[in-house]
């Protein structure tokens, strides 16, 4: 008797067991790098967001199409009679990991947060004077000026709750010169669809499907385990041999053996980053070139010439893999002002380019040294050396000096290079954010990145107009015109659009994101 | 023995004193460290304000004299990557290292003594030259190749080990221990066996050349003459005599195994002070990087100091010496 009755308690654990284990699917996730915190105002990096939207959430999301999509707001326009107020309505019934309720309160905390001096999210609410909570379900911006685009801004901003955040000394966020880290770096409390399990910083971060969350269908995927793997190929024989599940970075030289082996597949898509040369601007002879009377990237020809030796197509062929997408604008096609004419390139033309290099008057070419990252874009430095080949073809002897990204972006910031590679994404999907620090003069808050110091006042005026025009349809127009000059001028020379390859078991279904930043509660599995 | 101690102390402090200094030197050509921290729109105006904050705009001997200072405090700072505390980061890893660094060396100095043995006893022998002949092999390859190969091998082809990662850890109070799990053990092997050969190589030829001299000298000779067993004579007599070098030796690769499995930990993704000097450097991470280096400057410095201590006991010819002020 006492055996029979072992095995009917044991077949019944046995059921409830495997009915508990049906439903539950673990996704192992592994990547380049680990986040660098959970404190979610602290870093403005994408690998430490694309874990933050698992956690926290946002006021508004992006779609792998990049529209604006509703997530913790339901509704936001423009304040009736006041183009300086945007109105947030926001969804009801949200709670957040600890139980807290989410209400308006959590927000205007989170924008102040924001703002605030440490945080690295701040540029994005600088048009942001103050921030208040109407009710419990309605929050208004009070924009410095007219801010016609601002939601664009709200994409990766998380919403914490004041409460968790008072009780745990949160208000500052993490100030590099201090001694000691705060709460936040370690733990999380958000509105999000997982909750964080544990976290062992470059070894792996553990989340649990959040059973309170708003959504109406709960995500296939029951936990996540994040994972760290900084060695390309040791990533590749993690998905090889079965010890992941999912590789977001995929080294572009394995893709084609990792789409031909059983069980594996690999799914592509454009990214939301363009790869450009950039060059300076000004009549100021260049410092690393022979020539001493003139600057030769001031001469109109000598840039088209070298738009006319740079062969996009060959680079995508050779040195990409195919995993490119060439382009003849400085800006990825998710993005607002982006049109199919300004996106086409001239074919290759060697002999014209030479002759506009006589025209120009430097028929004998001259030397330059070209600064280009190795560590940071998909072979930033191939890239850099093919251009240089096809450069030698046209007379222009170049010098390539590489350098990991933390040594090449003082050069970028300071101005002192004559000729360089970089990568821009855009997070804001509006040319305006490309303009602002690509195209506008140098100044304290505008051309960060405007390296050449190239300098337009007419197109500098139209680019602060962009700010503050709330009539879409002249500020689109103002946007195309802007374009026009910058690609007759040749402000920026444009290689191509990276794209990303995520490699996953075959029985596993992802979209590539465009900004990379994939989230989970898309996954689903097939048979 | 005691004035010898201390004169040891003092020297290395000096040591570690010109290591920090070296380091420091260095740090300002590796990159801008503010350009990490901050994101894409940052402003030219942000940039500067928060150099300013974290002084990295004060002259050198400033910015070492805080450094050396606050050391001295035991405070590291907090790393500009991962926003914690640098001595607690160095702390927390430092046993994932270790464990990897003693496992490896244990292999090294098991195998490698055994085979020393063996190559210098039987010296004509054709499994000789085969051992010599691989044992090139573990020197010429670089660590990554192998650890890669041994990846490909056993994870990928055989599926019999794990590829990454070092398996589940109990915390024995502060240490973490991956030597209690199953898992724990699994994951440890490649590392270690990556890590090991060419320390194994190293020892082996060390130990074969050795032994072979000891064979030679005449006190060996004489206990032959005398008839005591060869099992006797090899390793009563002549084993212990060649280990004064192989303890040397085994001291100085323990330290530069601890300081520098970095390509081992980056290709295995052990959670070890190696990875996560290899990641600060990538984003230029001072406050680490600093750390790390007098940290390992420490690790030689009193691993040194063990082996010359060793050195008085196991060799009785610097006790006598010493005794009697010669």
């Amino acid at each position: 008797m006492h055996s029979s009755l072992t095995r009917i308690a044991a077949a019944l654990v046995a059921t409830t067991m495997l009915a508990g284990v049906a439903n539950a699917e673990t996704l192992r996730w592994a990547r380049a790098s680990d986040s660098l915190t959970l404190d979610p105002h602290s870093q403005n990096q994408g690998v430490t967001h694309t874990l933050g939207h698992h956690i926290y959430e946002t006021l508004l999301d992006r779609d792998v199409d990049g529209n604006l999509q509703p997530r913790l707001a339901t509704e936001w326009y423009l304040k009736e009679g006041d183009p300086t107020v945007w109105v947030f309505k926001l969804r009801e019934g949200v709670t957040f990991h600890n139980g807290n309720p989410f209400t308006a309160d959590d927000v205007v905390f989170s924008i102040e947060r924001a703002k605030s001096e440490h945080s690295n999210m701040r540029q994005l609410h600088a048009e942001v004077e103050s921030v208040s909570a109407v009710d419990d379900y309605t929050v208004e911006f009070q924009m410095v000026g007219p801010a016609p685009i601002y939601p664009n801004n709200v994409t990766n901003t998380f919403i914490m709750d004041r409460e968790w955040s008072e009780e745990h000394d949160l208000q500052e966020v993490q100030d590099f010169a201090a001694g000691e880290s705060n709460y936040a770096v370690l733990n999380a409390n958000g509105t999000g669809p997982y909750v964080l399990t544990s976290r062992e910083v470059d070894v792996q971060t553990v989340l649990t499907a959040y059973e309170d969350h708003w959504a109406e269908e709960a995500p296939q995927v029951t936990e996540i385990i994040y994972l760290p793997i900084a060695d390309a190929a040791t990533r590749v024989a993690a998905l090889l041999s079965g010890d992941v599940d999912l590789v977001q970075d995929v080294p572009v030289q394995d893709i084609e053996r990792l789409s031909s082996t059983d069980g594996i597949k690999v799914e592509s898509g454009p990214e939301n980053r363009v790869i450009y040369f950039g060059y300076r601007f000004g009549e100021e002879p260049l410092k690393s070139s022979n020539i001493t009377d003139s600057n030769p990237f001031n001469n109109p020809l000598v840039r088209e010439a070298m738009e006319l030796a740079l062969d996009r197509d060959a680079i995508r062929q050779v040195v990409m893999r195919g995993n490119s997408i060439p382009t003849g604008i400085a800006t990825p096609p998710f993005v607002n002002g982006w049109t199919e004419e300004l996106d086409a390139y001239p074919p290759a033309n060697v002999e014209r380019a030479r002759e506009l290099m006589a025209e120009a008057g430097y028929p004998d070419g001259f030397t330059v040294t070209l600064d280009t990252p190795n560590n940071r874009y998909v072979n930033d430095e191939a890239i850099s050396t093919a251009f240089v080949g096809m450069l030698g073809q046209i007379g222009i002897q170049v010098t390539l000096a590489s350098r990991p990204i933390a040594e090449h972006s003082p050069l970028i910031l300071a101005n002192e290079t004559d000729f360089y590679l970089l990568g821009w994404g855009v997070p804001t999907f509006d040319s305006a954010y490309v303009f602002n620090d690509l195209v506008h003069s140098k100044t304290e808050t505008h051309g960060t990145y405007n390296v050449g110091l190239y300098s337009n006042p007419e197109l500098d005026e139209k680019i602060i107009s962009l700010g503050t025009e709330t009539d879409l349809d002249v500020r689109n127009q103002t946007i195309a015109e802007i374009w026009e000059v910058v690609k007759a001028d040749r402000v920026l020379l444009p290689v191509h659009n990276q794209v990303l390859n995520y490699a996953m078991r075959e029985n596993i279904n992802l979209a590539v994101h465009p900004e990379d930043q994939p989230r989970m509660t898309t996954v689903t599995f097939s048979e | 023995m005691l004035a010898f101690i201390l004169r040891r102390l003092g020297q290395s402090v000096l040591v570690m004193l010109v290591v920090a200094f070296i380091a420091f030197m260095v740090f300002r050509y590796v990159g801008d460290p503010v350009v990490s921290m901050v994101g894409q729109d940052a402003t030219i105006g942000d940039i500067e304000e928060l150099r300013g904050r974290l002084g990295l705009n004060d002259p050198f001997y400033v910015q070492f004299a805080r450094f050396v200072g606050n050391a001295l405090q035991g405070q590291f700072g907090i790393s500009y990557r991962l926003q914690q505390p640098v001595s607690q980061l160095i702390l927390e890893r430092l046993p994932a290292t270790i464990e990897l660094a003693f496992a490896s060396s244990f292999i090294a100095l098991v195998f490698g003594v055994m085979l020393g043995i063996y190559t210098a006893l039987k010296p004509r022998a054709f499994s000789t030259a085969v051992v010599m002949t691989i044992s090139l092999v573990g020197v010429s390859l670089p660590t990554f190749l192998i650890g890669i190969g041994l990846i490909y091998l056993f994870a990928v082809e055989l599926q019999v080990l794990p590829s990454f990662g070092r398996g589940e850890v109990v915390n024995l109070g502060w240490w973490r221990t991956g030597l209690l799990t199953e898992s724990g053990w699994r994951s440890l092997i490649l590392p270690a066996i990556t890590l090991s050969l060419f320390q194994l190589t190293l020892i082996m030829r060390l130990v074969r050349a050795e032994m072979l001299e000891v064979m030679r000298t005449d006190y060996i000779r004489f206990a032959r003459a005398r008839g005591l067993s060869q099992r006797a004579i090899n390793f009563g007599h002549a084993l212990r005599n060649t280990l004064v070098p192989v303890i040397t030796i085994a001291g100085l690769q323990l330290g530069s195994v601890i300081a520098f499995a970095i390509i081992t930990e980056t290709v295995f993704q052990w959670p070890g002070v190696g990875s996560l000097f290899v990641n600060s450097v990538q984003v230029v991470d001072v406050p680490v990087m600093a750390a790390y280096l007098v940290f390992v400057a420490l690790v030689f410095v009193v691993i040194n100091l063990i082996v010359d201590i060793l050195y008085f006991i196991v060799d009785p010819r610097l006790r006598d010496g010493a005794r009697t002020g010669r």
